[in-house]
This record gives structure tokens, sequence and C-alpha cells, in this order.
């Protein structure tokens, strides 16, 4: 081996050191896809949510990240035996996972909430609801979110 | 008068004359918006700078300064006195023989008549009152007062509006003429009609002026930037204006 | 005190679903924002949101800071009887606001 192979592969390593350390978030720790799931599973307490007879309602590509508005809608006829007990609200990449828990019940009239959140970035948001008989629906939408165009200094 | 701004001149006239005509070209923020943000400005009840417009109903009705009278105590029911007045603004004010906007004209009461302290630029409570004024106009043309002391701020405005300034090297005219409708990064330049100020800024997540976001769009192609109410935001803002006139007012509005 | 706005038909036959929509003005500080000197500012949110119908919680919500600053929240109630909600705000640094509206239910 050469000198300048042994240069060559020892600079390599160095890069690829470095390399790794990019990798390391600096700042907040942020949601992760698995942070989501696991949070998720806390809410529904490990029980499988069903698709459908739910929907999350966001625009698919937003204006401005730092105000989305969402809403939540549940097919559900809200009576004492039957309706939603709560709503909560997922994202997979904001510095939190958790967005809000809403808690409703038969008074509440009609399963829909209406609410304005954050986004830090393109990312996949999460509604699920808890049934009055212990069973969770499940909805998710794809949200892309693209700075302003301008990054302004505060004058 | 530099050539540049001569070649404007008939774009300035084609777009004042404009008004109210089917198929005027020009188009407010609003139509470049997405639906869910335009639902936020046409209601009301979601319109987050309607919390603006109810601090500043509670001002108009408050005592200040040391004539201890209120908005109210002069003006009366605003819905009536104020109705038309932020479209006629800028306006030229004799008192200090220079063009000046509608926050401007705000703080002027209070100090000359109410004898109270200005309100802070970019605070709360001058939001709110200006806020308050001019959701008095929603709806109505923008009607810049046809007065001839006003014409070096509109001449002055004009030839600011053309010039590159900054390091980027970007002229307002450049965007906002000759480039409307295409994507800077992932937003949509729009024309830059001022009509719905003041505004709440989904970027700012709150309330501010018009002069904020000429600072903002200035710092943005990184110029130095003037300070509040001087005499090029102004200026800036009196030729707006003029190139607005007739296009209907939306304050307050939202905007990305 | 904060502005807040609540909008919500003021009477409604009973059994009638009415639709509620409450804002106030709030930063919603995240805790992970640097301020001008470069120090991370403090969180600040509004962290509850109760509806109470007659003194009976119809409604409530746990926010995070994901939501927006400015809270807005639309939601639904069943107009069961006259009287008055109250809607309350509570969040970081002991911030409590209150808000009551009255209803007339008819029928």
């Amino acid at each position: 081996m050469t000198a300048i192979d042994k240069l060559d592969r020892s600079r390599r390593k160095a890069l690829a050191g470095l390399g790794a350390l990019l990798l390391v978030p600096v700042g907040p720790a942020c949601a992760t896809p698995e942070k989501m799931a696991a949070a998720i599973d806390a809410f529904t307490g490990a029980a499988t949510p069903r698709r459908g007879g739910i929907t999350l309602e966001v625009a698919s590509l937003v204006d401005n990240g730092n105000t989305v508005p969402i809403t939540v809608r549940v097919d559900s006829p809200m009576t004492a035996i039957d309706h939603v007990a709560a709503i909560a609200v997922f994202n997979e990449r904001n510095p939190e996972t958790g967005v809000a828990v809403f808690t409703l019940g038969a008074r509440a009239g009609k399963a829909e909430v209406s609410t304005r959140i954050r986004m830090a970035t393109s990312q996949k948001l999460v509604a699920v609801a808890r049934m009055s008989d212990g069973s969770f629906r499940i909805h998710s939408a794809d949200v892309v979110v693209a700075l302003a165009a301008c990054i302004e200094g505060e004058a | 008068m530099p050539p540049r701004f001569l070649a404007l001149v008939p774009l300035v006239l084609l777009l004042c004359a404009g008004i109210g005509r089917a198929g005027d070209p020009r188009k407010s923020g609003f139509d470049f918006m997405s639906p869910s943000t335009q639902a936020m400005q046409r209601d009301d009840t979601q319109n987050p700078a309607m919390l603006w417009v109810g601090g500043g109903a509670a001002l108009w009705q408050r005592k200040a300064g040391r004539s201890n009278q209120s908005c109210a105590s002069c003006h009366g029911d605003a819905t009536a006195s104020m109705r038309g007045v932020a479209a006629r603004f800028p306006a030229f004010d004799p008192h200090t023989n220079a063009a000046i906007g509608l926050g401007q004209r705000i703080n002027q009461c209070r100090v000359r008549h109410q004898q109270a302290e200005p309100l802070a630029p970019e605070s709360e409570e001058l939001l709110s009152v200006e806020s308050y004024v001019a959701v008095q106009s929603r709806g109505m043309p923008q009607a810049p007062p046809p007065d001839p002391r006003l014409t070096p701020a509109l001449a002055r405005g004009g030839r600011l509006f053309a010039q590159r300034i900054g390091q980027l090297n970007l002229s307002c005219a450049q965007c906002h003429d000759a480039n409307w409708g295409r994507r800077l990064g992932g937003s949509t330049i729009p024309q830059g009609h001022a009509l719905a100020y003041p505004v709440y800024r989904l970027e700012w997540q709150g309330m501010g002026s018009l002069q904020r976001r000429l600072r903002n769009c200035m710092s943005g192609v990184r110029a130095q930037v003037p300070r509040w109410n001087a005499q090029e935001l102004v200026d800036l803002e009196v030729y707006l204006a003029t190139r607005a006139k007739g296009m209907t007012l939306e304050a307050p509005g939202v905007r990305p | 005190m904060a502005r807040a706005l609540v909008h919500m038909q003021a009477t409604a036959r009973r059994g009638e679903v009415i639709g509620i929509r409450a804002l106030i003005g709030h930063p919603m500080e995240t805790g992970y924002r640097p301020g001008a000197d470069g120090k991370v500012l403090e969180r600040d949110i509004i962290r509850r949101f109760t509806c109470r119908y007659n003194g009976e919680i119809v409604f409530s919500a746990e926010l995070h800071q994901a939501i927006a600053a400015n809270p807005y929240i639309a939601f639904y109630t069943v107009a069961v009887e006259s009287g008055s909600l109250e809607f309350k705000w509570e969040g970081d640094r002991g911030f409590v606001q209150a808000e009551t509206m009255p209803i007339t239910v008819t029928g």
C-alpha cells in the first residue's frame, strides 16, 4: 500500500466519522415515526385502531406551517351508549408528537372538532378516536409544508 | 426623472385605469392563498385579526391622556364616523407638511387632542385601534386622495418601488410587477397590493402593519431596513395606495 | 387579560346541536424558540380548555405546543336547557381566563 493509499484511507475514515457526527441531531429531540407509533399505542392501550368512520381533514399543501387548519370528523350517532369519548391528534416530525386530545361525550352532539396547528416540516398527521365501546378508529394525512420564501429578520 | 421610472408610468396609469372594470388585471393577495386561509379571512368567527378589532373597539371607549377623553368622546360611533377613512390613507398632513399613514394619524390624535403618549409602533394597542378603524372601510374601494401635495411622495415611492436594493439586488417591481403568480421558494408571489392591512400574518403568528411587511421584505433582500415611519416607508405606502386605487379593501385580513 | 372571542347562537331549540367557536389571544410559546439574545424562550402555552354547560363539562381539550398561536377551537354541544356556558382556558405561568355566554333553550 502506498503512502497515498494510506492517507486516502485515513481521510475516508475521518470523513465517515464526521458524517456519523452530522447524523446526530442537534437541538431538541424530535418526534419520529416510531415515537408517534408509541404515542398512539399509549392512547389506544396497544389495541388496534380500525380505519374508516373517521376523517382528518387538512390541506395537502399548506400556505404556512405556523398555522394549519385541521378538522377531525367521526361518524357517530353520539348517543349515551354509542358516542366518541375522545379524539387525539399526533404528528411525526415536530419536536413533540402529541398535538391535542379532545374529550367529547354524548353531550357533544356531533363528533367534529376543528383547530389550527403548527407543523415544523412536511410530515404525516394522525387522528385517533376512542369510542364509548372501547374501540378505536384512525385516519392519517400527509401534508407538505414549504418554508416561507423570505426568511426575515425581525426588524 | 430616471428613464427606468418613466417606463413604469404607463404601467401605473394602466393599473389606475383598471378601476372597477371587468378584466382588471390586478388581483388581491387573497386570490393567491389556499382555500383554508381564504376561509380564515372570510369568516369573522374564525379570523384571528378580529381579536385585535375587538381590542380596538374597547380602546376606542377608553379615556386617555391629560384630556381624559376617549376616541369616542370626539368621534362617537366609529362605525359611522370612521367609515371610509382608512380607504383615504395615506393622506397629506398640513401640520407636519408630509404624507402620513393611518397609524401615524391615530398617534397624532392621541398626542394633539388627547394629550396622551403616542402608542408605540407595532404595539398591540396601536394595531388594535388601526384594525378597528380599518375594518370600517372593509368592502370599500381604495381611494387615495387626489391631493397634489401628495405628488412628490407618490413619485418618490414609485421610484423606490422600481429600485434594486440590498445584497440580493432586487426591486419590489421585479417580484410583484414582473413575476407575480410565479413561485419564490414554496410561496406564490402576489402582486403586492396592500388591501388587507393591518394583517394577521401566519408567518408572524400575529398582527402587523404594512410598514412591518415592507421592512420584512427589505430585510429579506438583505437591504438596510428604514426605521419606523421613515419617509421611504410612507412614500411606498402612498405609491401602493395609488397602485391599488379602486381595488376592494379587505382589512383586517389574513395572509400566509 | 387576553382578548377572547366566543361565537355561538344565543337561542336554540331543545335537542339542537349547536356549533361553538372559541378564539383567544395567546402566543403559545413553544419553549423551543430562541429569543433575540439567543437564549431559548421559556414555554408558555395554554394547556387546557374546558366548556361547562350549567356547571357540567361537555367538552374539553388538552393542548400541546403544536397548537398554533391565538388558539382556535371549534366544537359542538347539544342545547339541553337554558342557562350559561362557561369557557375556561388554563395554562403555564398560572394563566387562567374564563368567558361566559348565555343560552336560551326553547321547546
